[in-house]
């Protein structure tokens, strides 16, 4: 397909990797922030071809595992309120919270329907105007502007019976508070490809002006990948950190206008829950006062209960970067894709899914 | 999640518009991406165009990779 096999050219990409060989010296530690970026680097094999002084650690870029299980719970339990029916992206279906998951509440009765597009929310909420239609609004800027344009569309249409969970998160937030944690020390961040398509470069100027490292931002083919481990190999042996777009056919600086406004019409910035960081100020999206009759937690009495955490599971650890996938006592033996404990096995973007599926040890 | 696949506009009618993915065709929402005409390629993320592919810099980035192939090969 166009723009996809240009980007997986065998001969281009080995000559990348030679040159990469040839300038990178020094020890580097790099983290990729988007879900897609871990699987993609483990599909192609990535880790294996980069030089050994090349380290690559995966970031709290995954929605479904940074969604922390008070808020996951929030959603199974909703799905338990009568004459509801909830609307899903697939991956959220397997994750277990602190006592149940949305499969298996959906096991138990409870009309649970996976979508593709919250168009399909949309739709199944008009189709069934005598039941309330929860939409679990879980992702980063690239989704939230799809789920804004889901609310406006639904006052314009004056679609009643449509509500969302708004768990939408932000990414330079978060890479800041990782970077302020300070528990692994990064020498370079591939930044997210389609956030980044949403917002723009301009957010992330604070890494190399505060922490002094660079951030390249990546597309998600293998060439895409190299060129922008080759950019920040440039940076770091030259010792310039900048921000640096390696996916221009898709991310300009100022990122996509329209897209931006949607979402600032809809959401206002406020705090958000993240599995393994805990709260983080100002790092997630909240509706708007004059867009609350759409909150499903202002609308519904909902009382999950405290959360609890999976016996053993890192999850939290490896969305930091601080352990690998098979740190974990569990992987591969108690927990796997058909019996995940925690989310990262769950989610395909999830680093243990990733480390499962393409076997690296 | 944040998933989005090269797709072609191949017709469009106010809000929505008719995508190619492959030889598979669907109904995609553009309302993202006011500037989309018929035979763009879009990025698209769950059902709605995320933006417009710019051909231009597609081609320079892969100029680019041809010239640090020609660079690795000299050195």
């Amino acid at each position: 397909m166009k723009f996809i096999d240009e980007y997986r050219n065998v001969e281009l990409g080995k000559k990348l990797i030679a040159r990469i060989h040839q300038r990178s010296t020094q020890p580097a530690r790099l983290m990729e922030f988007c879900g897609g970026h871990t699987t993609a680097i483990l599909r192609h094999g990535i880790r294996q071809l980069i030089p050994q002084n090349i380290d690559m650690l995966s970031g709290p870029g995954c929605p479904v595992c940074v969604t922390a299980n008070a808020d996951l719970d929030k959603a199974i339990a909703s799905a338990h309120l009568p004459n509801t029916i909830i609307t899903t992206f697939g991956d959220m279906m397997k994750v277990p919270g602190s006592h149940s998951s949305l499969q298996q509440a959906k096991a138990e009765g409870a009309d649970i329907h996976v979508v593709y597009s919250t168009q399909d929310a949309l739709q199944i909420a008009q189709d069934n105007p005598q039941s309330s239609v929860i939409f679990i609004g879980i992702g980063f800027e690239t989704t939230a502007p799809t789920i804004a344009a889901s609310i406006l569309e639904a006052e314009q249409k004056g679609i009643k019976n449509f509500y969302i969970f708004s768990f939408l998160k932000l990414c330079p937030p978060v890479i800041k508070a990782i970077l302020n944690l300070g528990e692994v020390r990064l020498n370079g961040i591939i930044g997210p490809g389609h956030v980044s398509t949403i917002i723009g470069s301009h957010p992330y100027e604070f890494i190399p002006k505060e922490y002094g490292i660079g951030c390249v931002i990546s597309g998600f083919e293998p060439l895409d990948i190299l060129l922008c481990i080759d950019k920040l190999v440039e940076q770091i042996e030259g010792d310039q950190p900048q921000v640096e777009i390696a996916y221009r056919r898709s991310v300009k600086p100022g990122g996509n206008r329209r897209a931006l406004d949607l979402m600032n019409e809809v959401f206002e910035i406020g705090e958000a829950n993240w599995r393994g960081m805990g709260t983080i100020p100002a790092s997630g999206l909240k509706l708007k006062r004059k867009y609350q009759r759409f909150n499903a937690e202002q609308i519904f009495s909902i009382d999950p209960g405290p959360p609890r955490e999976p016996k053993g599971c890192i999850c939290g650890e490896i969305l930091r970067g601080i352990k690998m996938p098979t740190e974990c006592k569990l992987f591969r033996r108690i927990c796997t894709p058909e019996h995940p404990v925690g989310p990262c096995m769950v989610s395909s973007e999830g680093a243990c899914a990733a480390y499962y599926q393409y076997g690296v040890n | 999640m944040c998933l989005a696949i090269p797709v072609q506009v191949v017709s469009i009618k106010d809000s929505e518009a008719e995508a190619e993915i492959g030889s598979v065709k669907r109904r995609i929402n553009i309302c993202l991406t006011p500037e989309v005409k018929v035979g763009d390629y879009v990025l698209l993320h769950t059902g709605y165009a995320i933006n417009v592919i710019d051909e231009a810099e597609a081609r320079e980035t892969l100029r680019l990779l041809e010239e640090i192939a020609s660079l690795s090969e000299i050195h």
